[in-house]
């Protein structure tokens, strides 16, 4: 089916406005050898088949799904409240394009405003953007930002080896574009002194996710001094749902913040639509990718919304632009901002909580089975919700006994990302998991091992 | 009446939800690193949803009605797309996942991307880039890594017509590599002897809009595209405006090497006030080892004489590399899935037949009170000029008037070649009544203009606010709001 009203009646009295016998005379431009070609695609089916054949495929992937699992590494299962999909359902909202038009687009504008004020307030930081594609593009958005305000004169963008691999190739392409390097330590001991020691009067930037890849905190202050002291910008990487109970980057040293934020009420849906959080220091600004969401006066004085500083952009400043960024990620903001919003000062911090008590009594309850350890790389450094498992044995067995034994996803097999981290599991607990989610999980793993020692 | 901030609204001590007691041993916090000063809003459930509802119903969708957005595809959302991206099976799955468990959105992706490449005429399709532009700079990477192989790494130079989006400039930028800007000529299109001037051993590709900005299907296509394969050039289509096109013509057989789609435009999954979309990239077979990783390949597995089907995600040889994390915006992917499954190719074809239909109809119903510069047969959109009536009226008194009339405005001010632009794109999906009542009101518009000018100049007259000052939003920025302490 096709969603064209028109009738026979309409399409004739339009024909006959526009002076011609029949619809085809309207693509006469078309070079004729090509026009209306066969294609090879299935027949149009109804709402009702088609329904079916989805509901279908996606029930083939919903046997793991019906409990959260313990798989993160960038994408996560987190509670969203009921307020959020009420509110991105809205017509007004979802079937809208970007607010170009300011007086009738008031609503989506000061949302995003909202939205914006309360990334600062998360990150510490003095300017939000309205959002990127996602937290790997806008770490790529933030490396390029630093580029630019090092004018050329500096090239090197350092990063650790704790830093998500997904997100160091993203960086890499993005800066394929430029004369400029992403430089990271040979080796993943003592990540933050090696990081450090690569610093020095060609870096733009250094970049410390934290919680890092592996799930553990980064030493931000020293690394902010550090970068700091060569004259380059510090780019944290947090975890949204982390800064409801640790310190912000702002408040650490940090001058760009560029997160993943779709622990806030945003599904994993197989990686995407996510959501990118670019946030950053005063100064930088008038140098930075993205729209910008400013509040001004109407003709009456009344207070009002505008896209602002738009002489950054593209549809303003063509090749000069700071970034070729024009679709980003309205919609999940506008969904972080209603999660935000929903959990609050004291919910945000609730849930954080959560998540951290729980992961470490797994985490504890994990270390004390045979031939197991916890975080090995750097066994004393705290961790959020994430944490790296040690095994006797390879990881991608146990996760085969965690899926077919409690039907949940494992966890991340290190050992695709890392070859010499083949017996090491990432695992991520949250607000979701209880305690008898957890104790399975232990319950599994302990069979498994000691089945797995005894070979 | 302006709606209060969240800020404002906000009082200590008050939540939204409640959520669960610890049912674990506490673990020792690292004071340290413990922060106490985070000042979100503190809400009841009711006053937030109050919010975001009076935040809506001061916000306009295509569902609020009529939003000829030109170049932006602001066609009918169905319904069903929503549903079915919001399956658990799909909202659930995670992209890390072991790939026997998420065979089912691999399925989908693999049959988007053959989708995809058969109604364009290319070989190959990534569903990774997150947008049009980032589709583009993806384009440009690949056009330049392809050429480096070749030893032809000196190349430099992207040629981009004058009424070219200003993506496409910008995202060559980001590519390392600069514009040169070819004219348009006088019926609109691109400028064939400043091409074949431009075509030379520094250049890497053009990058061509077709239908262009101005609405009109590129006379000389085929010796655009010869001009530019003879001096050794790729030709980038940019698919934006594929909604005129898609069943009608497919830009590979014409020799278009590299194409985007918005799957947010042609394949209507929703804008979302902005975003997210989809700019999924289709190649010709010469390019498909440099397309960005992963991409999902189907196996056929012929073991013990059963055959089996299965997919999985692979790098291809080449590779530029990963544009965005995971595998591209799958919620996006399921919903362009279910819309091409209604159409079938029959439906496509019938949408842009009618895309074009109604385009044609508004521009011969107002190009005599509103001057169309190019005016001949144009396809899914067409641009008039805006500066109607007396002196001094501009194409953005129009477009705020139209708020009045409760029409969302045109696009203006582009493409920059037409002098107050009105970009019209009305798209298939609206009957010959709305369309009726989008002319009445133009033409009322165009009679105010002449009659009482300043009536316009202070439109919009009945939307919640007022023409707001964006030149003192620029000047004093003022971008962010907190809690009052």
């Amino acid at each position: 089916m096709t969603f064209v009203p028109h009738t026979d009646a309409d399409r004739e009295a339009m024909l006959a406005v526009i002076g011609v016998e029949r619809m085809d005379a309207l693509f006469a431009d078309v070079p004729e050898p090509f026009r209306f070609p066969a294609l090879d695609l299935p027949p149009a089916r109804s709402e009702l088949e088609v329904e079916r054949e989805l509901q279908g495929v996606a029930s083939k992937s919903a046997r793991l799904l019906e409990a959260p699992g313990f798989l993160g590494a960038g994408s996560y299962r987190h509670y969203i409240p009921a307020t959020v999909d009420s509110v991105l359902r809205r017509g007004e909202f979802f079937t809208s394009y970007t607010p170009y038009q300011a007086e009738i687009s008031q609503g989506i504008l000061q949302a995003t405003f909202e939205y914006q004020s309360m990334i600062c307030e998360l990150t510490a930081m003095d300017v939000s953007t309205a959002s990127h594609y996602d937290g790997a593009t806008a770490l790529a958005e933030a490396a390029l930002l630093a580029l630019a305000v090092g004018q050329g004169r500096r090239s090197k963008i350092v990063a650790s080896q704790n830093l998500h691999p997904q997100y160091r190739e993203v960086v890499s392409t993005y800066l394929a574009g430029t004369t400029a390097e992403l430089a990271i330590p040979a080796t993943s001991d003592a990540a933050a002194a090696s990081v450090a020691a690569l610093l020095d009067v060609d870096t733009a930037a250094c970049i410390v996710q934290s919680p890092n890849y592996f799930g553990q905190l980064e030493p931000m202050t020293m690394l902010a001094q550090r970068a700091h002291a060569v004259g380059a910008l510090l780019i944290a990487v947090p975890d949204p749902i982390a800064l409801g109970m640790f310190r912000a980057p702002g408040d650490d040293g940090a001058d760009i913040v560029a997160a993943e934020g779709q622990s806030l009420g945003i599904s994993p849906s197989f990686g995407g639509p996510h959501l990118g959080i670019l946030a950053m220091k005063q100064a930088l600004v008038r140098r930075s990718a993205g729209r910008l969401v400013g509040e001004t006066v109407d003709a009456d004085g009344e207070r009002g919304y505008v896209l602002t500083l738009a002489t950054r952009e593209q549809h303003i400043r063509r090749e000069k632009a700071t970034s070729n960024i024009c679709t980003n990620a309205a919609l999940t903001a506008l969904a972080a901002a209603v999660y935000l919003a929903t959990v609050g000062r004291s919910g945000l911090r609730r849930i954080a909580e959560l998540c951290y008590h729980k992961s470490h009594y797994a985490a504890a309850q994990i270390a004390s089975l045979p031939g197991c350890g916890i975080n090995p790389q750097a066994p004393d450094n705290p961790f959020f919700k994430e944490f790296v498992v040690r095994l006797p044995i390879p990881a991608e067995r146990a996760n085969a006994a965690i899926e077919a034994e409690i039907g949940v996803v494992g966890g991340r097999a290190l050992g695709l990302d890392f070859a010499d981290r083949e017996d090491q599991l990432l695992l991520a607990v949250t607000e979701l998991h209880t305690r008898k989610d957890i104790d399975a999980l232990v319950a599994v793993l302990r069979k498994t091992v000691s089945t797995g020692i005894s070979r | 009446m302006s709606e209060p901030t969240l800020f404002e609204k906000s009082a200590a001590g008050r939540c939204a939800i409640a959520l669960p007691e610890l049912d674990v041993p506490g673990s020792a916090l690292p004071d340290e690193l413990l922060r106490d000063d985070l000042a979100l809003p503190e809400l009841s459930q009711l006053d937030l949803v109050r919010h975001y509802q009076r935040l809506s119903e001061r916000s306009f969708g295509v569902d609020s009605g009529f939003y000829p957005l030109g170049s932006c595809t602001m066609k009918y959302n169905p319904r069903i797309g929503e549903a079915l991206a919001r399956l658990p099976g799909f909202t659930d799955a995670h992209p890390l996942q072991s790939i026997e468990s998420v065979q089912g959105p691999l399925e989908i992706m693999f049959r988007l991307q053959s989708w995809l490449a058969e109604i364009g005429g290319f070989a190959r399709v990534s569903l990774q880039p997150a947008a049009g532009a980032q589709g583009e700079f993806t384009a440009l990477l690949m056009m330049r890594a392809w050429q480096r192989d070749r030893g032809e790494g000196h190349r430099t130079q992207i040629l981009i017509p004058d009424s070219a989006h200003g993506t496409n400039p910008a995202s060559t930028s980001m590519a390392g590599l600069s514009v040169l800007e070819i004219p348009s000529d006088s019926r609109g299109n691109i400028s064939l002897d400043a091409l074949r001037a431009a075509c030379d051993e520094t250049v890497v590709g053009l990058m061509i809009t077709n239908p262009n900005t101005l609405g009109l299907f590129e006379q000389q296509i085929e010796e655009v595209i010869e001009l530019v394969h003879r001096c050794g050039g790729l030709v980038y289509g940019d698919g934006a405006n594929m909604n005129a096109l898609a069943g009608v013509l497919r830009p590979g057989d014409l020799g278009i090497d590299l194409m985007h789609y918005n799957l947010h435009k042609t394949f209507s999954t929703p804008h979302g006030g902005g975003g997210p979309g989809s700019g999924p990239l289709a190649v010709s077979d010469e390019l498909r080892d440099y397309l960005p990783a992963p991409v999902v390949e189907r196996v056929v597995d012929e073991e013990h004489g059963d055959v089996e089907t299965r997919y999985r995600l692979e790098s291809p040889s080449k590779s530029i590399g990963r544009m965005c994390s995971f595998h591209g915006n799958f919620g996006m992917i399921v919903r362009a899935y279910a819309y091409i499954a209604l159409h079938g190719i029959a439906g496509l074809r019938e949408n842009s037949m009618h895309a074009v239909l109604n385009a044609n109809y508004l521009r011969v119903m107002l190009r005599d009170n509103y001057p169309v510069p190019f005016d001949r047969t144009n396809m899914h959109e067409f641009v008039c000029r805006g500066d109607v009536g007396s002196e001094g009226v501009s194409a953005t008194d129009v477009c705020k008037r139209l708020i009045d009339y409760g029409f969302h405005p045109p696009t203006s001010h582009f493409p920059l070649v037409v002098p107050h632009a009105l970009m019209i794109e009305p798209t298939e999906t609206e009957s010959l009544e709305t369309l009726d009542g989008f002319v009445a009101a133009m033409l009322e518009i165009e009679r105010e203009a002449r009659d009482a000018p300043e009536h316009l100049r202070a439109a919009p007259h009945t939307a919640p606010v007022k023409r707001l000052d964006e030149v003192r939003a620029a000047r004093q920025p003022i971008l962010r709001s907190r809690v009052q302490s």
